[in-house]
């Protein structure tokens, strides 16, 4: 067998390795030992973006990439034998070639209107090698920026139009420039890595898939405020991200890119990992510094703003990850070059996570402007099973539900406001006709209820009244009263709440009532849950002469509501069934019947 | 909560009796830890994490140790103790069921899949099984939206489930 120079790569992010990647990476071990290749370097990378098709195996040979997707641990060997080994791809189990250019794979739907900036690195670099970050330009913006006054930095993040990507949307450079201005000798710059929104898992991806980005980011932010001491506060859901920010951190300060007189200059930056510890409100810039200073993480009044008086009472300036690993690449090519993408108001590309009733789920990173439609159609590949479009929920919690009739609408900052919805973290759920309305509108609110901190009144009080309408109209008992109420209760504690939370808790709800009011007045007037989720308001039973007695529905039932003897028609009872639908989902013959 | 009414007696910083019924080992190695950090307040919140980890939960003696060596009153660190939803006051069941309640999740039937769990074990969501075998929780997020609805079982994820499959998985569960 001759000599051929390659490697193996494994998507191996949270996402890859709960779709398997653990086993294809073993399996892939094991064939290259059988095989006699056990000097072929094997290397987790981060995540690609294409969660659907996980878990995804490359092959690297003579400069050239092919991906392979949805790999099953016994189709290893073979992909490796024929491949590595033989030079011949597996063509039926390509998913295609993978080219080093902000858009991997150009030929791919998925793939097509993507520009990818700041998850530039996320597939192609070992996370845990800081000489692979070196290799693609990592840390060459931060020379960059050392060799100019700090003042230029701060300008050219304010030309390049970057917005912070963590939700409001403030313009970074002018954040920056109001804490470099700040007097004092100690002041602070924290990564906001408490990526708590439901739907939302770009940060993770990043921070798993290339932890030097955001720490390069951090270094060139510190040096442009005069920031000598920072923390990166990431959530403890994220073990693996934990891990390799540990790792990164301890690697940077070893090449000198951390702690006193970093390359050489005067600037010294001294950064620490903050574990979270799980509360959604800790995205909250005043409510995460409470948090890094051992406190219940709860919110207080501004001003003073961080910038005046944050963490410890010094200034201090907060970002998030996504913002701070577009940082470097801003610094490299030029603020003209961001701010050639994206719309006037909003410039440079966007992470959205594409998740819920679509038939591509993933990550992908577009430039602002793009249409929901282009990123759920071009994108995401339209709505599975051949069912409608009813609604694309953005911004988590905090954002709200645009119907089928809003998707040309650009994303954008001002767009997405002006329709009662929020680019918030960039989470895009697409729901059909089988999500009820007035129940997503009650699951946001539930999340809110159970994350509001409880230290004012209008979120911790107006939160659970809002869930308590909402649940009576879910149950059947709602009156056309409770709507009104409803609408007053929300416009109150979106003006008087604290904090974002409870300012933007009443979103969802706000938004469905504008959009969807006719699901509401459904659920009240005739008693009735179109989507036929909730479960008050519908019941399931088996019709006889469809049923053949398949025992199907008995044997998928988990409560052993369904009798009957084999093949003669089966019975539900009522008293006992959980209307969790599972015997209609299963049922071959339509003999389930919703009503 | 017994010890929430104790007087504070004995030295700051070390354990007392109240800790008969915890490994020595391990409170131990809370103390070495509590030791490099004596008297900073900001590390409460690694404290209790440290606690976590080395006893599966936060037990009241362990919240009492990290109150006198971080010179915070016990009153404070319970307090974040029970803000953030990380820590468990109960020890937990030998095997951990974290059924992903996500959005993605949710639009998935994530609410009919959490129902079947809570039948087939006969515990609420944050409860325990009788035999102290099993605990089921629910949360935020699991990440893995692309597999929705998703369920964690100690390590390991399932993804694309249904009420259905929930019973084989229990089943399984149940055997190993």
């Amino acid at each position: 067998m001759a000599e051929r120079r390659g490697r193996i790569l494994i998507g191996a992010g949270t996402c890859g390795l709960a779709a398997g990647a653990g086993a294809v990476w073993a399996a892939a071990e094991r064939a290259l030992t059988d095989l006699g290749l056990p000097d072929t370097p094997v290397i987790g990378v981060g995540c690609i973006g294409y969660c659907q098709e996980e878990p995804l195996l490359d092959v690297e040979l003579d400069g050239q990439r092919f991906t392979y997707r949805r790999v099953k641990p016994d189709q290893v060997k073979r992909i490796i034998e024929k491949h590595l080994a033989g030079g011949q791809p597996v063509t039926e189990l390509l998913l295609g070639e993978c080219v080093d250019a902000p858009n991997p794979y150009p030929t791919l739907p998925f793939y097509a209107p993507q520009n990818r900036v700041a998850t530039r690195n996320c597939g192609f670099i070992d996370p845990t090698s800081l000489s692979d970050y070196e290799a693609r330009g990592g840390y060459m913006a931060l020379r960059n920026a050392l060799a100019k006054p700090p003042h230029d930095i701060v300008e050219a993040v304010k030309a390049s139009g970057l917005r912070g990507r963590g939700g409001a949307g403030f313009p970074t450079g002018r954040k920056w420039e109001l804490a470099a201005k700040s007097p004092g000798p100690h002041k602070f710059l924290i990564c906001n890595a408490d990526e708590g929104d439901p739907g939302a898992f770009m940060d993770r991806s990043i921070l798993e898939g290339d932890p030097h980005a955001v720490i390069e980011g951090m270094v060139i932010g510190a040096y442009a405020i005069g920031a000598d001491e920072g923390y990166i506060y990431c959530r403890a859901e994220y073990p693996l991200a934990l891990e390799r920010l540990r790792d990164a951190i301890e690697q940077a300060r070893q090449k000198g890119y951390l702690g006193n007189n970093i390359l050489g200059t005067a600037h010294s930056f001294h950064l620490h990992l903050k574990e979270g510890a799980g509360a959604f409100v800790c995205g909250e810039e005043t409510a995460l510094m409470a948090s890094i200073e051992g406190r219940r993480g709860m919110p207080r009044p501004r001003p003073p703003y961080p910038a005046q008086a944050g963490l410890f009472a010094l200034p201090s300036n907060i970002n998030n990850v996504e913002t701070l690993a577009a940082i470097a690449p801003i610094i490299r090519n030029g603020a003209d070059w961001y701010a050639a993408m994206g719309t006037a108001g909003s410039k440079g590309t966007k992470v959205f996570a594409l998740t819920g009733q679509v038939n591509r789920t993933g990550l992908a990173e577009v430039p602002m402007g793009i249409s929901i439609r282009e990123i759920v159609y071009d994108i995401g590949g339209g709505i599975p099973n051949d069912r409608e479009l009813k609604a694309v929920q953005i911004g988590g919690p905090s954002g709200g539900c645009l119907p089928a009739s809003l998707l040309d609408l650009p994303v954008d900052y001002e767009s997405l406001q002006r329709e009662g919805a929020i680019m918030g973290s960039g989470g895009m759920v697409v729901v059909d006709e089988t999500t009820c309305m007035v129940d997503f509108a009650r699951f946001f609110m539930a999340f809110c209820a159970r994350e509001s901190c409880g230290k004012c009144t209008p979120c911790r009080e107006g939160t659970t009244r809002m869930l308590e309408i909402l649940t009576r109209i879910c149950d059947g008992n709602g009156t056309m009263a409770d709507l009104d109420r409803l609408e007053r209760l929300a416009g109150n504690v979106k003006i008087t709440s604290l904090c974002g939370l409870g300012q933007s808790a009443p979103n969802p709800v706000l938004s469905s009532l504008k959009h969807f009011r006719h699901e509401f007045e459904a659920h009240i007037r005739d008693r009735r849950c179109p989507a036929g989720v909730c479960k008050n308001l519908i019941s399931y039973r088996i019709e006889a002469d469809k049923c053949t007695g398949c025992v199907l529905c008995a044997r998928n039932c988990p409560v052993e509501a369904i009798t009957g003897e084999k093949r003669k028609a089966h019975v539900i009872d009522p008293e006992i069934c959980i209307k969790c639908g599972a015997c209609f989902d299963v049922c071959k013959f339509d003999a389930v019947i919703r009503g | 909560m017994s010890v929430l009414m104790r007087k504070r007696t004995g030295p700051i910083g070390a354990p007392d009796s109240c800790c008969a019924d915890l490994v020595p080992v391990k409170v131990a190695q809370l103390n070495d830890f509590l030791t490099q950090h004596a008297g900073k307040s900001a590390m409460v919140i690694p404290a209790l994490q440290h606690a976590q980890a080395l006893f599966g939960y936060v037990p009241p003696e362990a919240m009492q140790m990290i109150a006198e060596a971080l010179r915070t009153p016990y009153a404070r660190v319970y307090g974040v103790a029970t803000f953030y939803a990380q820590f468990r006051l109960q020890p937990a069941g030998r095997r951990t069921v974290r059924v992903c309640m996500g959005t993605a999740c949710h639009v998935r039937g994530a609410g009919s899949v959490l129902s079947a769990w809570s039948e087939a074990l006969g515990v609420k969501p944050g409860g325990t099984t009788a035999d102290g075998e099993i605990t089921l929780e629910q949360v935020s997020c699991l990440g893995a939206c692309g597999l929705a609805p998703t369920v964690m079982v100690d390590s390991t994820t399932h993804g694309r489930l249904t009420p259905g499959k929930v019973k084989q998985v229990v089943s399984s569960l149940r055997k190993a």
